[in-house]
């Protein structure tokens, strides 16, 4: 089906940046970045707001071509792939937006249809069959599937696009503030929902996140952007304790205490 | 007794093993494959009596009491996605609406989680109802009384205005003169070239045709009379409402259906800001201020157009405004120029009301756009035709 060399992806590091430099005009967004995702990890990015980590996300999806540096993905250079190897990517790339996304003018269960029927040749009842089951992954009611995204709360319209970002059961999921905007019990709910699914399809995911919690609650590792690159990557624990004003800052404040104590709890019951 | 049937396909093999259906899966079971084994194994599971419930004894060769339970293979699979796992769970595991027992073996945990998660789908399932027959029909009863409420909401929301508008008069400070006249700027003045444009062109044509016909009655002087006639009296208004309709009305709808959306309505409300007087009312001056004015340019523009024409049929422009003053009295000018405010009004009305009846959707944006502009074409047709009628009454 596809005219891709398989032989050539590298599924170890899935996406993979090296050098990037992004820019607009003479304003300098990110400078000779590195950041390896592992297949199977969840890795969040963390930094202050501005620092370029949506610029880094668009940059890492293709929507936006980086000013210098390469980006891998399956260890092909992004410039460089054909057409066919692009559809296959995005066969096994997932994004959750931050708003969730979805496509006003569908219904929900239309909305989880659309990369199915733009990339596989399923019969219409079986992808039905299929979004509802997707919606039940995620932890929506079958009643949610004829609605619109505008009859949806938040915290349903970014399940809904979960569901959508998996359509077609992706490789790796990008999600930009996962739970921004969703109440405690609704983001813990969604951190336990993500590191589920992982379990469960073996995803590997990229997460930009605030969400202290979220962060302690599910990732594997952490990158921190600070200073227009990566200044390291590493297991949480580490990470805190790295030499930086910044990181010092963000993980040395009360809301961080708080998160990384109720973790702790967590542990000890 | 143990049984042993075998089905093979290319990603899996069917065995009966004491009661229990043994399904040994192999290779991929993703996207990509599931609609080739999806057929197959349906067409497998029948083959071999599974999930038939016995009915008179000698329905199939297998009975369905031997099935105690299944069991799912993955020793030789290499792959399964939750395309690939809802095949499974819901063909096999939830037959023809009944759900068994089944257990997995040889799996990882996370394919172990993976099917769990596709039987608990796949058993809440439910089938949509079908739609009735008589659907086309309650459509049909439910567009017209939706008309209704449409035009009973119309006035109602006219009515509300009005008071605001009457308030608003007796206090002339209140009225934001700033936001009055920057829409003075885009209802009217912008729309000045296309409307004295069309006017213009509707005037030569009044004239062509005009003059083509009375030519045959030998009274071909009178297509002056048509011409003043018929452009002051209608088509200069006529072309005036319906291009507001189309460029103003629209965008009232559309700019105030935008800012329902992003709750900019509501953050009014609270503040105390009365949407009435801030977004409807410069909006409804504007249009009564605008609509004489480019009606006064549509009818000169209506009047030169055909007077070009005319002065290449032979009638000289001095013939042509002479007869005008004589023939065509001031009561004609006066017909068209009163109904230029209320077709205003009505176009202002209707723009607003449908930008505030905005849902949360893109959709409805574009809905009530559409809806707004029909509406007060179709209801500045209606008020020209009553007027016709009045105006034939009271003999001017």
């Amino acid at each position: 089906m596809h005219n891709v060399n398989y032989d050539k992806l590298d599924f170890s590091v899935p996406v993979e940046a090296i050098g990037v430099r992004s820019q607009f005009g003479s304003n300098v967004i990110n400078e000779n970045l590195n950041l390896q995702l592992k297949s199977g990890e969840i890795l969040g990015v963390v930094g202050g707001s501005g620092s370029g980590k949506s610029v880094l996300l668009n940059t890492l999806l293709g929507l936006k071509s980086p000013d210098g540096g390469v980006v891998n993905i399956f260890g092909h250079d992004r410039k460089h792939i054909t057409a066919d190897e692009l559809k296959y990517f995005e066969n096994r790339v997932g994004v959750l937006f931050q708003g969730g996304a979805l496509f006003s003018s569908l219904t929900v269960r239309e909305n989880i249809m659309v990369p199915m029927r733009l990339h596989t040749n399923l019969p219409v009842p079986l992808m039905r069959e299929l979004a509802d089951m997707k919606l039940d992954m995620v932890g929506l009611p079958m009643t949610a599937a004829t609605l619109n995204p505008s009859d949806l709360s938040g915290g349903m319209r970014k399940r809904a696009g979960l569901a959508r970002a998996l359509a077609l059961d992706p490789r790796i999921l990008f999600l930009d503030e996962p739970t921004a905007g969703l109440d405690p019990v609704g983001a813990t709910a969604f951190d336990e929902l993500i590191v589920q699914l992982r379990e469960a399809l073996g995803l590997t995911i990229f997460m930009v996140t605030h969400d202290l919690d979220t962060l302690f609650a599910t990732c594997d590792r952490v990158a921190v952007l600070v200073d227009k690159h990566i200044a390291i990557a590493d297991t949480l624990d580490n990470v805190v304790k790295y030499d930086h004003p910044w990181v010092a800052e963000y993980f040395g404040g009360p809301r961080s205490r708080a998160a990384g104590l109720a973790t702790q709890n967590k542990g000890i019951e | 007794m143990s049984a042993s049937i075998q089905n093979s396909h290319e990603a899996y093999r069917l065995e009966i093993d004491q009661g229990q259906l043994i399904v040994h899966t192999y290779g991929r079971w993703n996207l990509d494959t599931i609609k080739s084994i999806d057929r197959a194994l349906q067409a497998d599971l029948r083959a071999i009596g599974y999930g038939k419930v016995k009915t008179s004894g000698e329905d199939y060769g297998v009975d369905d009491s031997e099935f105690g339970g299944v069991v799912f293979d993955f020793k030789e699979l290499i792959r399964i996605d939750t395309a690939g796992a809802f095949i499974l769970t819901r063909t096999i595991g939830c037959h023809d609406g009944m759900c068994r027992m089944w257990r997995v073996r040889n799996a990882n945990p996370g394919q172990q989680i993976l099917l769990t998660a596709a039987a608990h789908a796949s058993a809440g399932m439910e089938v949509p109802p079908p739609k009735p027959w008589y659907e086309p029909l309650s459509r049909l009863g439910e567009g017209f009384l939706n008309g209704l409420r449409e035009t009973y909401e119309t006035i109602a929301f006219f009515g509300q205005f009005s008071v605001i508008l009457f308030k608003m008069l007796l206090r002339p400070q209140r009225i934001r003169w700033k936001s009055v006249f920057s829409h003075i700027e885009k209802v009217g003045l912008d729309a000045l070239p296309i409307v004295v444009v069309l006017s213009f062109f509707i005037g030569c044509v009044l004239a062509f045709m005009g003059s083509d016909l009375l030519e045959a009655f030998g009274a071909k002087v009178f297509v002056v009379d048509l011409v003043g006639l018929a452009v002051l009296r209608e088509f200069a208004v006529l072309i005036t409402a319906i291009l507001m309709a189309g460029r103003s009305n629209s965008a009232f709808t559309a700019e105030i259906g935008s800012m329902k959306m992003r709750q900019e309505i509501d953050a009014m409300t609270v503040i105390g800001l009365n949407t009435g007087e801030t977004l409807v009312a410069p909006r409804a001056l504007a249009c009564l201020v605008s609509a004489p004015i480019l009606t006064f340019f549509a009818m000169v523009a209506g009047l030169l157009g055909g007077m070009l024409v005319t002065w290449s049929q032979g009638i000289s422009p001095i013939l042509f405004t002479a007869r005008i003053t004589e023939v065509v009295s001031i009561n004609h000018f006066w017909v068209g120029m009163v109904k230029a405010p209320v077709f205003a009004m009505v176009i202002a009305i209707i723009g607003c009301r449908q930008g505030l009846a905005v849902g949360g959707s893109v959709e409805s944006l574009g809905r009530r756009t559409t809806t707004s502009v029909v509406q007060a074409i179709f209801a500045i047709i209606l008020l020209d035709a009553m007027f016709a009628m009045l105006f034939l009454q009271m003999d001017v």
